[in-house]
């Protein structure tokens, strides 16, 4: 097995290309799994952790996207999303606060929950409730493109990424309603879920955010839901009025 | 592949890691660091945490080859050469919180966060905090006490010297 240590991101998307085999590592809360059990031997392991602005986020306005994004460094640990964007990114906060540990959530990260792609990966139904303008940023030696939240989950475990793509950030817009994000599993602590469950109001546009996980080969949205609450608001003009 | 990096202020070097190891593999069977131990392997137990650059994390699931030139505080690392057990450590013998002994290592790291953290944790903060940790033995009790004393007594001290 080879061990890559790119220590900038332009090296890291060229030692991707040159190794598409290759599995990207950063908080390894997954990745390790798979190799202590030797379920998993990947011909090479593409560390991500010396890639700094990986962990970092900003705000800003991109386009296709309305009001103010916060574009995620695919690296942020979950227990900074808790702690430093509870007001911006209500929902995927909840959610990363339920993420296994807190030995974990200084780990693990929503760009490895995006590519293991793991129907139960808890970040998904916050994504996917947080509009269906959430794209995920692939990036290759080739350039970057932009990945809508509703054409990146494609199976069970697999995403649209191409070989050569590594994720670099995930662009969220700003709650502009309340969110919510609930889990179900076995206890209350360390539990991967039997379902969970994201939800957003947007009052801006006047539509409905949902997610669901852990009951599909992807995580989903319910349409049908989304509309018909959308519409109920709308006609007993709550919208408006916030409840 | 050769791994150096700083394990409890000291540096320190393996050679021909497998680049598949886990930090964990690296600290107990290489480098001589026992006090991490080695349960589930999979980030349920919290047996193996150690901090990595300053935050607790489990130490089976950072590949070895991630620790290059960072720094590693184990177990091991938390008493003092001159001033003896870390106070969180004296607070466990004292409470009887340790039985088999085998989540210990973990749990004092995650108490010694805690505290640096938050010097006066409610209970539910403390439950939080070592909710990674699975203990068998002790029912919890006894170390919720543990931390309690530790807090009661890292505080007075505080107040004292100050």
């Amino acid at each position: 097995m080879e061990f890559l240590r790119p220590a900038t991101w332009d090296e890291a998307l060229a030692a991707k290309a040159e190794n598409p085999s290759a599995l990207p590592i950063s908080g390894g809360t997954d990745v390790m799994v798979e190799l202590n059990f030797d379920r998993h031997r990947p011909a090479a392991l593409l560390d991500l952790n010396r890639i700094s602005e990986l962990t970092e986020w900003e705000s800003g306005v991109y386009e296709g996207q309305e009001g103010e994004v916060i574009r995620l460094g695919a690296a942020v640990p979950y227990a900074r999303i808790t702690r430093e964007l509870a007001r911006q990114l209500p929902g995927l906060a909840l959610a990363g606060n339920t993420v296994g540990s807190p030995q974990i959530r200084n780990r693990g990260s929503v760009g490895g929950n995006l590519g293991g792609a793991s129907p139960a990966g808890d970040a998904h139904p916050a994504l996917l409730a947080a509009g269906r303008d959430v794209f995920v940023e692939a990036a290759s030696v080739r350039g970057t493109r932009l990945i809508a939240i509703d054409d990146f989950y494609v199976g069970v475990k697999r995403n649209s990424l191409e070989p050569d793509e590594l994720i670099r950030a995930v662009r969220i817009p700003v709650a502009d309603g309340p969110q919510q994000f609930s889990k179900i599993g076995t206890r209350n602590a360390m539990v991967i879920a039997v379902c969970a469950f994201g939800f957003a109001l947007h009052p801006r546009s006047g539509t409905v955010g949902t997610g669901i996980g852990s009951a599909a080969p992807t995580p989903r949205r319910a349409v049908a839901a989304e509309e018909f609450l959308a519409d109920e608001l709308a006609e007993r003009n709550l919208w408006a009025t916030a409840g | 592949m050769r791994v150096t990096f700083n394990a409890n202020g000291r540096q320190v070097e393996a050679d021909d890691v497998w680049e598949g190891e886990s930090l964990l593999f690296l600290l107990r069977e290489r480098l001589g660091l026992p006090g991490s131990k080695n349960a589930c392997e999979q980030g349920e137990c919290g047996s193996c945490t150690v901090y990595l650059d300053g935050a607790p994390v489990c130490s089976c699931l950072v590949a070895a080859g991630q620790v290059q030139g960072r720094e590693v505080r184990t177990v091991e690392g938390l008493a003092d050469a001159e001033t003896g057990l870390d106070p969180v450590q004296q607070a466990f013998i004292d409470a009887g919180a340790v039985q088999c002994g085998f989540c210990t290592p973990g749990l004092l790291v995650q108490t010694h966060d805690l505290l640096a953290r938050e010097p006066q944790p409610s209970d539910n903060d403390i439950r939080e905090a070592l909710s990674g940790n699975l203990c068998r033995c002790t029912g919890y009790e006894k170390i919720m006490d543990a931390v309690r004393l530790a807090s009661a007594r890292t505080c007075s001290t505080s107040e004292v010297s100050q």
